[in-house]
């Protein structure tokens, strides 16, 4: 890996709450992120882990611009974010959502959903459009006739390729993807973890992957780093991270997995 | 829960002010000179005076509605210049039947709705669903008013069976049994609409909640269907019915504003008519509030009851 | 999970569930009472918009001689009222304009309401404080007395009467809007929305409106009807339209006195009322019907306490073992839409007394409907037993009376279900819904259930337990809700714990507690447990033997070990390379090409065959048998041996 760093978090942070109740009384404010620094390298991928609650999924919406966040700063390309303007911020850093139905308007069709950003990010006209938007359908690994479809239509894993395909549209340099096959069977999450794979090979965007699941974050990223309670308990390479856990939660997390020890590797 | 019924009476607070600046807004929208409208075209110029003065009418809006509201705090409402008596004195009197005819009319509908709505539910499609669903469709389909007349002209007129109205002296010397004889046919009438909305109401919730995860939990538990019905449906249900009353004891509230007309029944509704005929506007801006009060405070007791089914909204 | 009990039946390739037009209007014309009432307010509105050209006579033409002409009278079909006038024309001229002034008054609150309940939900913080505030001044009223209110002040006509219609009933459509927006504007496909660089104004147009639209026009369907009744009762009461126009309302307001003298010069505009109200709301149920989710696909039926069994169901050849449970060639079906979901296809196996068996297979595989099928908790409608056998300790359950499952439910065979936030009764403490199963089986007094179930709690690991019995479940986290779920298993000390992914909706760490927890539980109390998951490494953490189901057959079955070690079925060896490994950075994961068929269209044969790239001409050809590989193990392929030696290679 280069030493171009695309993402950068410095001591970010986020609070909810705080403000005060009808009678007055101050509210506790809950640190949901709470001093994380981290680096994602150019065309790699870093995994972060957490049990629900963590922080993980605020963490990904701030770095996408979704939320502002309270401390901190966040670095994309040497420059802070809020320094961007929404659509240059948008070309750079895309997201993909865990529920893959939910995600997608369910009033549009796969056709509808791809020209947006096509149309508002990369200001195409109508017949590059078309043709892009074949494109990225052959992409993401979907037929060409499914693109009138709308998405109740399309299984799980399919609507996931969908959402894959909308923010490679924006063609950016990050993806953060949260949570992004755990709502997904077995047999299609490999699938999809495969497809990002592969559109990794051949395009060289950056991940950050957002699970619950260690042995999927392990499976993907080149890092780890393990969240809990707003913090970064550890990190490492991925198979360092399993082999030789340092930090005390993260061996439980490890301990957890189940079968462990009854599946033959 | 005392928790949750202070923080309830606290947010009572802005929203009785809300009604209140409502009720002078509206009143303030009467057209041309309230004082003329107060005392009619025919008024000498020293009285019109003096009432503009009394209330405030010379000063700015802000300032005039800061007058009326003390008043309102005093339970100062006012003249009525019509009846020659306080607006206060006349609402008093005319408060007793109103809640008496309201609070009839809410309680044979909530018992009439839910009854029939989880009947309609636990025997979908078989018929005494259906032929709830057909009353329920002619119930929300009939004009109350219209429900009275016909009420009328059969058990009053046809069969002689009960009075058609005219109840005149709450306090008589008929007592209760008289108060209820007269008090029969408005209720009817002013149920009808509510209960239909209830029972639909009701047994859409009921086929809702009997979906639900945790009724199958009841069933595998094996449980008896009654107690899966009463225990783990119906107050799940309930929930999302008490809400409904509430909005119903609008219905009624105001309903009765046409069923006292019909049934010649003594109470704040017939009074507003005969008030908005003779333009008595004090003596409605007082009726009109009074009422939404009373409203306001049966909201808060569904509000509380709710709490009290529900420990997720009491906590909240 | 609040559908179908947890089961979905799958709606994607049934047209009926498309939110095209096509779909609606399919489904609007689906119902009798709906197009009943759409036909009878055709012949209304063309009636009323004719009646310039009809012959009727001046419905303000005043005939004191023929005054309270009875109907069918020559000249008069319905009679005259108290000045002589034609009640035929006073009542087509009158329902033109209490039609007129209803959808008038829908439409325009409508649009007002749905605006402010948009923006409000949009933009949030003080537009909507500003906004909602406003709305709950207006609905503290009464809202027919708030009408009543402004027209009083404004003074009596028509168009009055109207605004005041309109002004009352915008609150109510702004808050039914705000709802909605709300909860659509924290969907991802929202911040989606953002990240695509779309504007406020176009999220707003393009993706928050399409989809509030169902939601908008539901309400004011449903609420013409409303605004034609409350605009009469102004007109009733000489506020609204003034003499000599009349509306259906001011009609009745005149006739009122005549009741004694006259009753058909009430009857008539009442029964117009009550015929455009029939009209409209039976009209605006049909459009809610058809444009409503909840409501597709089977509707709001009722489940029943036990599910349906086809009388003519098929016995199963083989009889039944000794086993604690054995379940021979059962079928369960889903009918919905004229279309048979075979969720569960011939599906036997056996549970011994202490055994772990576990059912593995991914969503749509048929392993909870299995599990469900034991104690008849299948929802029906849609779900229904086609066929097969359950013998739980000898006693047949399919088809047994509903009293003799309700003894076996949650006393002999207890169910643990997934998600434990649905699944517990929010109403209810812990120690209610625990101790209600314990009284129910065990004939305790209140008391002493409630003593057995703070023990109970004890066991389950919950710490302080006669406090937390009085805990609602929305008090407690989703581990400790899980574990109450056990203790209500656990309550009768069953024989069978059927477990449907009890440990799904859980965190690692909690799972991992969790799954101990069952099995130290399990072992203590003796029961056999049979576990669902689509986890192979939870079960391989609880169960003696697996079943691995695939599109709602058992493909292969045999000893945890040995199916993990040795899969015979190349399913089973496929789904196994899914698995990401640790511990292997960066292993390539091995998917497997497709989907699995859907249970209402399976190909003849073996259903994995499309995706197999062993399969050959006779995996398509008939019905398959399970094939031994080994003791007590078995697969369900033609090529189970080419499989073997492949995976070996």
């Amino acid at each position: 890996m280069s030493g171009v760093a695309p993402l950068e978090l410095v001591d970010v942070v986020r609070e909810y709450g705080g403000g005060r109740s009808l009678f007055g009384r101050r509210l506790p404010a809950h640190r949901a992120v709470d001093g994380v620094s981290l680096t994602l390298q150019q065309g790699a991928t870093l995994g972060i882990v957490g049990e629900s609650g963590c922080g993980k999924s605020t963490l990904a919406r701030m770095i996408v611009g979704l939320l502002p966040p309270t401390a901190g700063h966040i670095l994309i390309d040497n420059r802070p974010i809020d320094q961007f303007d929404r659509l240059s911020l948008h070309r750079k850093v895309q997201m993909v959502f865990q529920d893959p139905l939910g995600s997608l308007n369910p009033r549009k069709t796969v056709r509808q959903v791809l020209e947006i950003p096509l149309r508002s990010l990369r200001g195409m006209h109508a017949p590059a459009r078309r043709d892009r938007v074949q494109e990225l359908m052959h992409l993401v690994s979907l037929r060409a006739e499914f693109i009138d479809r709308y998405p109740h239509e399309f299984s799980g894993g399919q609507c996931q390729r969908i959402g894959i395909a909308r923010a490679l549209a924006a063609e950016p340099e990050i993806i953060v993807l949260d949570e992004p096959v755990s709502a997904l069977d077995v047999s299609v999450q490999a699938q999809v973890l495969r497809l990002l794979q592969d559109l990794q090979a051949r395009l060289g965007v950056a991940y950050l992957f957002i699970s619950h699941d260690l042995a999927v974050v392990e499976a993907i990223a080149d890092t780890v780093a393990v969240m809990q309670a707003g913090r970064i308990v550890e990190r490492g390479g991925a198979a360092q991270i399993f082999l030789a856990p340092q930090h005390a939660y993260t061996r439980e997390l490890i301990g957890a997995i189940p079968g462990l020890s009854a599946m033959p590797a | 829960m005392t928790r949750f019924i202070l923080t309830r009476l606290a947010l009572l607070v802005p929203v009785l002010l809300g009604v209140t600046i409502i009720v002078f807004v509206v009143m303030w929208l009467v057209p041309g000179d309230p004082a003329t409208s107060i005392l009619g075209t025919f008024a000498t110029p020293e009285n019109l005076a003096k009432v503009r003065s009394e209330l405030g009418l010379n000063e700015a809006m802000p300032v005039r509605y800061a007058i009326w509201l003390t008043g309102v705090l005093h339970g100062d409402l006012g003249q009525s210049y019509i009846l020659h008596r306080p607006v206060l004195d006349e609402l008093l009197d005319r408060l007793v039947p109103t809640l008496l005819l309201a609070g009839a009319s809410l309680a044979l509908c909530s018992v009439v709705g839910i009854l029939l709505g989880i009947v309609a539910a636990i025997r979908q499609n078989a018929w005494p669903d259906r032929v709830i669903t057909l009353v329920v469709l002619l119930g929300v389909s009939t004009p109350s008013f219209w429900l009275g007349m016909l009420l009328i002209l059969w058990f009053a007129v046809r069969f002689a069976w009960l009075p058609a109205g005219g109840m005149q002296d709450m306090f008589g010397p008929g007592g209760p049994g008289e108060i209820a004889r007269h008090l029969i046919l408005p209720t009817l009438a002013l149920a009808a609409v509510p209960a239909a909305v209830l029972v639909r109401l009701t047994r859409t919730a009921m086929l809702e909640v009997m979906r639900q995860d945790y009724v199958r939990t009841a069933r595998a538990k094996g449980l008896r269907e009654g107690r899966v019905i009463l225990r783990h449906a119906f107050l799940n249900a309930l929930v999302n019915v008490v809400p409904i009353i509430g909005i119903e004891a609008g219905y009624v509230l105001g309903g009765a504003v046409y069923i006292e007309s019909v049934f010649q029944w003594p109470g704040i509704g017939r009074m507003l008519v005969n008030a908005i005929s003779t333009r008595d506007i004090i003596l409605v801006q007082g009726g009109v509030l009074i009422v939404a009060a009373a409203y306001v405070v049966i909201n808060l007791l569904t509000d509380i009851a709710q709490g009290v089914l529900d420990p997720r909204i009491r906590n909240a | 999970m609040s559908g179908a009990q947890g089961i979905a039946v799958p709606l994607a390739p049934t047209p009926a569930s498309r939110p095209s037009s096509a779909g609606v209007w399919r489904r609007f014309m689906r119902s009798g009472m709906a197009v009943a009432g759409a036909g009878l307010l055709l012949v209304v509105v063309a009636l009323v918009l004719a009646a310039p050209f009809l012959p009727l006579s001046d419905p303000d033409r005043t005939d004191i001689l023929h005054r309270m002409a009875r109907p069918l009278t020559t000249g008069h079909l319905l009679g005259t009222d108290e000045l002589g006038r034609d009640l035929l024309s006073r009542v087509i001229w009158g329902t033109r304009l209490s039609l007129l002034v209803g959808v008038v008054a829908a439409t325009l609150s409508s649009l007002i309401g749905s605006a402010l309940g948009v923006v409000a939900a949009y933009y949030g913080r003080a537009v909507d404080t500003l906004v909602m505030r406003g709305v709950d001044m207006l609905m503290a009223f009464p809202y027919l007395l708030l009408a009543l209110a402004i027209v009083a002040a404004l003074g009596p006509s028509l168009g009055h009467a109207m605004l005041a219609i309109i002004i009352v009933n915008v609150p109510f459509f702004a808050r039914a809007v705000r709802g909605a927006t709300v909860s659509l504007r924290q969907s991802d496909f929202i911040a989606a929305a953002r990240l695509m660089g779309q504007s406020n104004l176009r999220i707003i147009a393009t993706e928050l409106l399409p989809n509030v639209l169902p939601v908008v026009v539901v309400t004011a369907s449903t609420s013409v009807g409303w605004m034609i009744l409350e605009t009469a009762g102004l007109s009733f009461l000489g506020l609204g339209a003034q003499p000599p126009v009349a509306d259906l309302g001011g009609m009745l307001g005149s006739a009122r006195n005549l009741i004694n003298v006259a009753p058909h010069v009430a009857a008539v505009p009442g029964l117009a009322i009550l015929l455009i109200a029939i009209g409209v709301n039976l009209v605006g149920d049909g459009v809610r019907d058809a444009l409503d989710p909840r409501l597709r696909a089977g509707g709001l039926a009722r489940i029943s306490a036990v599910t349906e069994v086809a009388p003519d169901r098929p016995m199963p050849a083989q009889p039944p073992s000794d086993a604690l449970l054995s379940v021979r060639s059962l079928r369960t079906e889903f009918r919905s839409g004229g279309q048979v979901w075979r969720a569960v296809n011939d599906v036997s196996f056996e549970v011994r007394a202490g055994e772990a068996v576990g059912l593995v297979g991914e969503s749509g595989s048929g392993k909870t409907v299995t599990a469900l099928s034991i104690a008849g908790l299948v929802a029906s409608p849609p779900g229904r037993i086609a066929g097969g056998s359950i013998r739980f300790k000898g006693q047949e359950l399919i088809g047994a009376p509903l009293a003799a499952l309700q003894d076996i439910r949650g006393n002999r065979v207890a169910y643990m279900f997934q998600d434990p936030l649905t699944t517990l009764n929010p109403l209810l403490t812990i120690g209610q819904q625990i101790s209600e199963t314990v009284r129910r089986h065990q004939g305790l007094g209140p008391r002493a259930a409630m003593a057995q179930a703070v023990t109970l709690l004890e066991q389950v690991g919950i710490t302080d337990p006669a406090q937390r019995a009085r805990s609602f479940p929305h008090e407690l986290s989703g581990g400790q809700r899980q574990r109450v779920g056990a203790a209500i298993a656990l309550a009768n000390s069953p024989d069978l714990i059927v477990a449907d992914e009890p440990t799904t909706a859980l965190d690692v760490t909690t799972q991992a507690r969790v799954l101990a927890l069952m099995n130290e539980q399990r072992h203590r109390l003796g029961a056999a447990l049979v576990f669902i998951s689509h986890d192979m490494g939870v079960i391989a953490e609880l169960c003696d033997r697996v079943h691995v189901m695939y599109a709602g057959s058992i493909v292969e079955s045999g000893r945890v070990a040995d199916v993990l070690s040795r899969p015979a079925h190349p399913y089973t060896i496929r789904l196994l390379a899914c698995v990401p490994r640790p511990g292997q950075a960066r292993r390539e994961v091995e998917p497997i090409p497709g989907l699995p068929p859907a249970t209402n269209a399976l190909p003849p044969g073996c259903a994995f065959a499309p995706r197999c790239d062993l399969a050959i001409a006779a995996c398509s050809a008939g019905a398959i048998p399970m094939v031994a590989v080994g003791q007590e193990h078995a697969a369900r392929c033609v090529r189970t041996r080419d499989a073997l030696q492949e995976a070996a290679a």
